[in-house]
């Protein structure tokens, strides 16, 4: 048996979810988390102690079936072609009205449905009181009081759809007895004539002209299309779209809940309104948000936690973050020292023990150790979720981002990406329109992420020592400034005319749910755990492989100049000259460092502690501890590779270019269209070369001129101004639209 | 009884919607979230940068854009 779960966003689809099937699904408070649809198993223990298996479907949140989300599409297309035994709807109980209104069509379509609702215990405790018989009379299917969150009365929920899925249903309107009975009647008709499925669900999607509708059967359109006119002969044309949408709430307004609804206090919402009376209040709104954002990244990355320091602490306070990462440190020195030791002990070949400690070992752990700092970012962003300031956050930062055609749902990705580029990138899919899902898939990777972070940290140290964390800082509004830059040239050329529409709820503020949180957080390390052992590992192993093995696979000495990396980084070499960071011998290395930057980023550090180790540096010493050496000791090297303008060439080259293996997956998943993710990967790799390039050029200019440079400088930055401003200059010469003050 | 743009309304302001003048999805989307004649919309304000706008509707609050708003006709009772 398979039940599917629908309902709106926000309605505790994904709660109920998880407390039917012990799944971890991803629960959060602003419309629109479950990005797919997501199965578990749900066994009811029967009274004669059998166990009946039930399969559960979690559909995407959805207001109605009409399509406007991709996710609206994939819940009808799941209900209409892959015909699950019965749907749960589950419907907010404090808010009942909208909520309904998916419902009314629901009922519409051939499949049992059994209503489901939630919230009860909030309806309870807040003194009102909704009668869910009466209810269940009303809409002519059962009705199940549940409290999804508290797991209340989910048993017989399922035993009451288990008994009714055995009784056929057939879908049933409201429109009988309405000023559309007439053409109704008529409609379904013309429509059991056709013998489809679910005809009452056509019928009245037909006389809607809903758009996927009127693709399906031109016979039947036409058929329809006459009808109505035939109807209009003697009266006004009518919307019947309008009309329809109208009777639904009124049917929900007049018949259903006046007679269900016998108390309602609606207590959340006049809190929630409390509350957003600070957290969006015209002034305090803007800096609020700053602020929290601000101490989120205070919180995880601070070396002078509560800024001690400025009160006179002698020694900075490291805030959690960093406290942590440290612990993480020392845990893993003694992990690989173990190894190291046991490998020893085992007599081990050379080679060996070389591929497990320095190659795989040191590789996977100069990743984990940043672990801590990553879930405690996304435990942040899961909290800014499930309260539901996240949709706020959309509310306030809409203005802005629709200067560049997007919408302030497109902000949420976004600040997602300053976590991890997959997720956010997954986000998307709550973006009503297709350009709009585009851009912003292409701006995300520009938002550092936190496997950046690791980058930034092992070289910002190194050239500039005085000012780590302003620098740091820089970085990350840097990429925020590329990507408004890009943001506005891809709307003016790839992305031409792009609109967005911005309709979204603002749910009412919850408490952040520990459980959920926890759930959401285990996802979280599960996934990460995946790629360190899978990408990374195997990344590092081919890295230590190829810079110990020359052409002919013979080993070679440590940094020998032989090996197969450095043929292929001299080979590609000349891309990056032009950058300033690859002038000397040694800079393969920090070619190959990018490179296998492209798989994740964090192998950018565990490629660079692999090649700089120190000369004459003796793996096989007894003590060797890789992992105090890898991070402290590449920065030391680092000293002498970058003068301070390479440093920045260098930085911004890694912050731009195509994030990860992962994130290219994810984009090309996302995109479903080749031609699009070869596109966006050229894009990320021309504007990483192009920016480095731009900022390296110029501040060379200052100092000394090289004249072919300064001409392809010079060339790059017109066509950019070019692309920019021409569309402005059109505007300037207004053809004569008679409305702006430049018609002549 | 006067006639209003929900795009041009002050914050405080309530009305009943008259009717929407967009076509298309826009139009479908509106009408899926309940803005369909006869319901009552009260803007409560504005976002800080001046747009968009928090409306309360059939109980639960929505953002929306002005420009958007403005598709929608709105009947309020005349000021005293």
């Amino acid at each position: 048996m398979r039940f599917a779960i629908a309902g709106n966003p926000n309605s505790g689809k994904t709660t109920l979810f998880n407390s039917l099937t012990g799944s971890n699904a991803h629960v959060g408070n602003w419309p629109g988390v479950t990005v797919d649809k997501k199965e578990g198993v749900y066994r009811l223990k029967n009274s004669d102690n059998t166990v009946t298996k039930i399969n559960i479907i979690d559909l995407p949140g959805i207001y109605s079936l009409s399509p406007y989300t991709p996710e609206e599409v994939i819940a009808r297309q799941f209900i209409m072609d892959e015909k699950p035994d019965l749907i749960i709807n589950i419907v907010d109980s404090t808010n009942l009205e909208r909520n309904l209104y998916l419902t009314t069509q629901l009922l519409e379509m051939d499949i049992p449905v059994v209503v489901a609702l939630n919230m009860m215990d909030i309806i309870k405790r807040e003194g009102s009181i909704i009668d869910s018989e009466i209810l269940s009379r009303k809409l002519g299917v059962p009705v199940v009081p549940i409290s999804a969150l508290k797991s209340g009365n989910i048993k017989s929920l399922m035993s009451k759809c288990v008994e009714y899925v055995k009784t056929p249903r057939t879908g049933s309107s409201f429109l009988p007895g309405t000023a559309l009975s007439g053409q109704y009647g008529k409609v379904l008709e013309l429509v059991n004539g056709h013998h489809i499925k679910h005809p009452v669900f056509h019928a009245v999607k037909l006389l809607e002209n809903d758009s996927i509708e009127l693709m399906h059967d031109a016979a039947l359109s036409a058929g329809i299309q006459n009808l109505k006119l035939e109807y209009e002969k003697d009266k006004k044309p009518f919307d019947y779209e309008a009309e329809i949408a109208d009777l639904r709430y009124k049917f929900i307004t007049g018949d259903v809940k006046p007679d269900v609804v016998k108390v309602l206090k609606n207590l959340g919402a006049r809190n929630s309104e409390k509350i957003d009376r600070i957290l969006t209040h015209r002034v305090w709104g803007l800096p609020i948000f700053m602020a929290l954002m601000f101490t989120i990244f205070h919180i995880i990355f601070s070396k002078d936690f509560m800024f001690l320091t400025g009160f006179g602490a002698e020694e900075g306070l490291s805030s959690p973050g960093i406290l942590l990462k440290g612990y993480m440190e020392s845990f893993q020195g003694f992990i690989m020292m173990k190894a190291n030791s046991l490998l020893e002990s085992a007599d081990a070949a050379g080679w060996a023990r070389g591929a497990i400690v320095d190659g795989l070992l040191k590789g996977v752990c100069s990743v984990l150790t940043f672990l801590p700092q990553i879930l405690l970012l996304f435990l942040s962003l899961s909290m800014l979720e499930d309260s539901g300031y996240m949709s706020r956050i959309a509310f306030i930062m809409d203005r802005i981002l629709k200067r560049f055609g997007l919408s302030g749902k497109a902000f949420i990705p976004m600040l997602m990406g300053f976590g991890c580029s997959v997720p956010a990138m997954m986000g998307t899919r709550t973006l009503a329109s297709v350009k709009e899902k585009r851009m912003t898939l292409m701006l995300i990777p520009f938002f550092s992420c936190g496997a950046k972070m690791v980058i930034w940290a092992t070289v910002v140290p190194a050239v500039f020592k005085n000012n780590t964390d302003f620098v740091i800082f820089c970085i990350y509004i840097a990429g925020v400034v590329v990507a408004i830059l890009g943001a506005i040239l891809l709307k003016k050329t790839v992305f031409k005319g792009i609109e967005s529409n911005f309709v979204l709820e603002l749910p009412v503020y919850r408490y952040p749910r520990i459980k959920s949180i926890a759930l959401q957080l285990w996802e979280k390390l599960k996934g990460f755990l995946t790629t360190v052992t899978t990408v990374i590992a195997a990344s590092t192993l081919v890295i230590w492989f190829l810079q110990n093995f020359d052409l002919s696979l013979a080993m070679v000495p440590e940094n020998s100049d032989l090996c197969i990396l450095k043929s292929f980084g001299d080979a590609v070499k000349w891309i990056f000259v032009p950058l300033g960071f690859a002038q000397d011998d040694n800079s393969w290395k920090l070619i190959v460092a990018i490179l296998t930057g492209l798989l994740a980023k964090e192998a950018v550090v565990s490629t660079m502690g692999v090649l700089y180790q120190a000369q004459g540096y003796d793996t096989a010493a007894p003590g060797y501890d890789p992992n105090v050496q890898s991070q402290e000791s590449v920065t030391a090297a680092l000293a002498g590779v970058f003068t301070p303008l390479t440093a920045i060439s260098f930085i911004v080259f890694n912050l731009l270019v195509i994030p990860c293996f992962a994130a290219v997956a994810t984009a090309r998943s996302e995109l479903k269209n080749a031609k699009w993710t070869f596109f966006i990967i050229a894009f990320w790799f021309a504007t990483a070369w192009i920016t480095s390039f731009l900022v390296y050029q110029t501040a060379s200019l200052l100092k000394g001129v090289n004249l072919t440079n300064v001409i392809i400088a010079i060339f790059i930055i017109g066509i950019i101004l070019f692309s920019i401003f021409r569309r402005k200059n059109k505007k300037d010469k207004c053809a004569g639209c008679n409305k702006c003050s430049k018609c002549p | 009884m006067i006639i209003k743009l929900l795009g041009k309304f002050k914050p405080g302001e309530k009305g009943v919607v008259e009717k929407l003048t967009v076509l298309g999805p826009l139009r479908r989307r509106l009408l899926d979230m309940g803005i369909t004649p006869g319901t009552e919309i009260v803007f409560r304000k504005a976002a800080p940068l001046g747009d968009p706008m928090e409306i309360m509707l059939r109980g639960y609050v929505l953002a929306i854009r002005k420009s958007e708003a403005e598709a929608v006709l709105m009947k309020m009772e005349a000021k005293s």
